[in-house]
């Protein structure tokens, strides 16, 4: 069956009017400080992209090993000294995972902040502005979109000699905003039209400040979405750059792990430690940024944050969650839940007759 | 009267949870009888639309229903508790027996789709088995039924008039022939040479298809004239419900009274308007006792102290209406 949604979201109007009243209250302004940590999505993700961050910083210092020296044990399973076991040169793994950690980080949150200043700028001002300067935005935006990114990456490094994350990261940046941009630019081609700027516009407002206080926050979601997209992105694309050998050898990163792994024929030779704890990272840290991701796109929506608790429990004990349509039932009972003061029969007996027959005159 | 359809009994309804949590519908007891068009009336924030979106489990999160029973009286068999039914046995129950007209409705028409397709959509999923021809010709017959020429089931929504939007949309939530239509504010967009046509319109399909309407609106001069019956709102809870032209002509409750005098009668002597002084209440901090007394004119002792509770007055007509006043103490409780 279909209810028209648009008709169910014209019911909140009617409850903001009604909510009014308890905005003001700073008791209730205090207790939403942290709440987008109450959510648990952001809690994890950013708990786990915390710890990440923290490697990425001491990392290299506190690894056991220098991740490039060879030991004495070669392709060793995990043991009390090898945490992770060793490569075929006998390179300690743990210590590779720990000092590639900052490469990846660095070049994964680079990259995503170039690109998403570039997609910001570049989509809300064609968006926002219109006309020619669209046109020529757009266009610019649709020849980044068919740039295919990794071959250039490929191209670029292979013709610095000393290509390091930088330039790795710049690339990865310069690339990868367009997708970001035209979204952008679509969301504000749609929020400039709404009342509520047209309003603002009419009060004067500068532009700047309706896009900085009209239009970026309600583009808050995508915005955080695209950043994280890109982060993952880019830390795919550097990961699969080192994976195929195209990097300098001399930095660390996940890739160069698996390119050692892949090279020497680990899988073949049952030595999964070498590159099961790279595959692991790489998959942890894109499940922090995706529930990051998530958290942010429940949080910036606030209805949905208003909603705070989704699960509430019933009388009866049975857990429900609140979702459109199906507005969860607490109790059943036909009792009033709160007894109305029972009718004072005799004191009234006696005042009423006054009143009535002021009533009936 | 008929045999009651609807029934609700002491339905509570809120927002959020807890001391967070603001309570818009309050221990609300209200029966809707076979072919009664029940009109619900009250201000801004009164409840009535969360009241009737609670009662169908329609309310957008975080809406909840704490508490009560919708009992309802199929046109066969057993009669049974809306809010116990389960998600599955609630989808099929919904637009099949209860179907509802939204606040400004004729926004409600997705503007990609031909009327035809959207007014044959809910025949596809409630009644799979029907042929594609015969729901055509029932969404044609339906179309008809509202006024419209059956030659605009191919237009766009763009290509209509907003009343005749309207009408769609009235038609297409009696398409599946409920027992209840529930209509929250449906011609407020409209102007009134539109409103009364299609309110008309509707009174003689409810005398054709014999269907109940609870009519939600803040307009009360457009119930008096469209509704049987007739309950007032204020603050969460009902405060008076009578016939309609018992209301009219003799309001007890000074709420409703208020209400009535806010509008002019088009005959009868010239009168003053006197509106109703001060604001709603906030619903997180209810006045003690009866919640209108702080704007009551007629207030007196025993209003701050206690609630007063629905029930039968002790008036000549006190047989079919009652009120929740302390002027007019209630003989019984209305159960």
């Amino acid at each position: 069956m279909t209810i028209p949604t648009s008709s169910i979201e014209q019911v909140i109007p009617g409850q903001g009017s009604m909510a009014q009243p308890e905005a003001g209250k700073p008791a209730k302004a205090k207790r939403q400080r942290f709440l987008f940590l109450s959510n648990r999505k952001a809690a994890a993700g950013l708990i786990i992209l915390g710890i990440y961050i923290v490697l990425a910083i001491i990392g290299p210092w506190i690894a056991p090993f220098d991740p490039g020296a060879r030991g004495e044990d070669l392709m060793q399973g995990p043991s009390s000294e090898h945490w992770m076991g060793t490569t075929h040169l006998g390179q300690d793994v743990y210590s590779q995972l720990l000092v590639g950690t900052r490469s990846v980080i660095f070049v994964g949150f680079l990259a995503g902040i170039v690109a998403t200043l570039l997609s910001v700028i570049i989509g809300v001002t064609a968006g926002y502005v219109g006309g020619k300067t669209d046109e020529v935005l757009s266009a610019l935006s649709n020849v980044f979109l068919v740039i295919p990114a990794l071959p250039l990456i490929i191209i670029v490094t292979s013709i610095m000699e000393n290509a390091g994350e930088w330039v790795v990261a710049l690339v990865i940046g310069f690339t990868s905003w367009s997708w970001n941009a035209r979204v952008l630019r679509a969301q504000t081609l749609s929020l400039r039209r709404r009342d509520y700027v047209e309003a603002a516009r009419a009060t004067g407002e500068r532009s700047g400040r309706i896009i900085t206080f009209e239009l970026l926050p309600n583009l808050t979601a995508v915005i955080a979405s695209g950043f994280v997209g890109t982060v993952i992105f880019a830390v795919l694309s550097e990961i699969t750059l080192a994976f195929i050998g195209i990097t300098s050898s001399n930095t660390w990163n996940w890739g160069t792990i698996l390119f050692w792994a892949q090279g020497q024929q680990a899988l073949a030779r049952s030595a999964w430690w070498w590159f099961v704890p790279a595959g692991l990272a790489i998959a942890i840290l894109g499940t922090a940024l995706s529930l990051i991701n998530f958290a942010i796109d429940e949080f910036v929506s606030p209805r949905l944050r208003s909603a705070g608790k989704t699960k509430i429990k019933t009388n009866s004990g049975r857990t429900v969650r609140m979702r459109i349509g199906f507005t969860p039932v607490l109790s059943n009972s036909p009792e009033p839940i709160t007894h109305a003061s029972p009718i004072p029969v005799v004191d009234h007996n006696g005042a009423t007759p006054v009143v009535r027959k002021e009533h009936a005159s | 009267m008929s045999a009651p359809v609807l029934e609700i009994k002491n339905l509570n309804v809120g927002y959020g949870l807890g001391d967070q949590g603001v309570r818009a519908v309050r221990d609300v007891n209200l029966t809707l009888h076979r072919g009664e068009v029940l009109g619900l009336a009250g201000e801004s924030g009164s409840g009535k639309s969360t009241l009737a979106y609670g009662l169908t489990r329609l309310l957008a999160p975080p809406g909840v229903v704490t508490g009560g029973q919708v009992i309802y009286h199929p046109a066969e068999g057993e009669p049974y508790d809306v809010l116990g039914l389960s998600d599955e046995r609630l989808r099929k129950f919904r637009w099949a027996e209860t179907a509802i007209v939204f606040q400004g409705a004729m926004n409600s028409l997705n503007p990609v789709h031909k009327i035809s397709v959207q007014l044959t959509d809910v025949l596809r999923a409630h009644e799979p088995k029907m042929s594609e021809t015969s729901r055509l010709a029932r969404a044609r017959e339906m179309l008809k039924l509202v006024g419209i020429a059956a030659d605009r089931m191919d237009a766009y929504p763009h290509q209509l008039s907003g009343g005749m939007r309207q009408r769609v949309m009235i038609g297409m939530a009696l398409i599946l022939q409920p027992q209840v239509v529930i209509m929250d504010e449906p011609t407020t967009a409209l102007d009134v040479v539109m409103q009364r046509q299609i309110l008309g319109q509707l009174i003689e399909l409810r005398e054709r298809l014999g269907f109940s309407v609870i009519f939600i609106t803040h307009d009360l001069s457009l119930l008096v004239e469209f509704s049987d019956r007739i309950a007032i709102m204020y603050g969460g809870r009902i405060v008076e419900e009578a016939p309609a032209a018992a209301i009219y002509r003799d309001a007890l409750h000074p709420y409703s009274k208020g209400l009535l005098g806010s509008f002019p009668a088009l005959r009868g002597p010239r009168r003053e308007l006197t509106g109703i002084p001060g604001s709603p209440p906030d619903l997180k901090g209810m006045p003690s006792g009866c919640s209108f007394h702080p704007r009551c004119p007629k207030a007196f002792d025993p209003c701050a102290g206690n609630i007063p509770v629905l029930g039968r007055p002790g008036t000549g007509d006190g047989r079919t209406r009652s009120v929740a006043c302390w002027l007019h103490p209630t003989e019984e409780p209305v159960g």
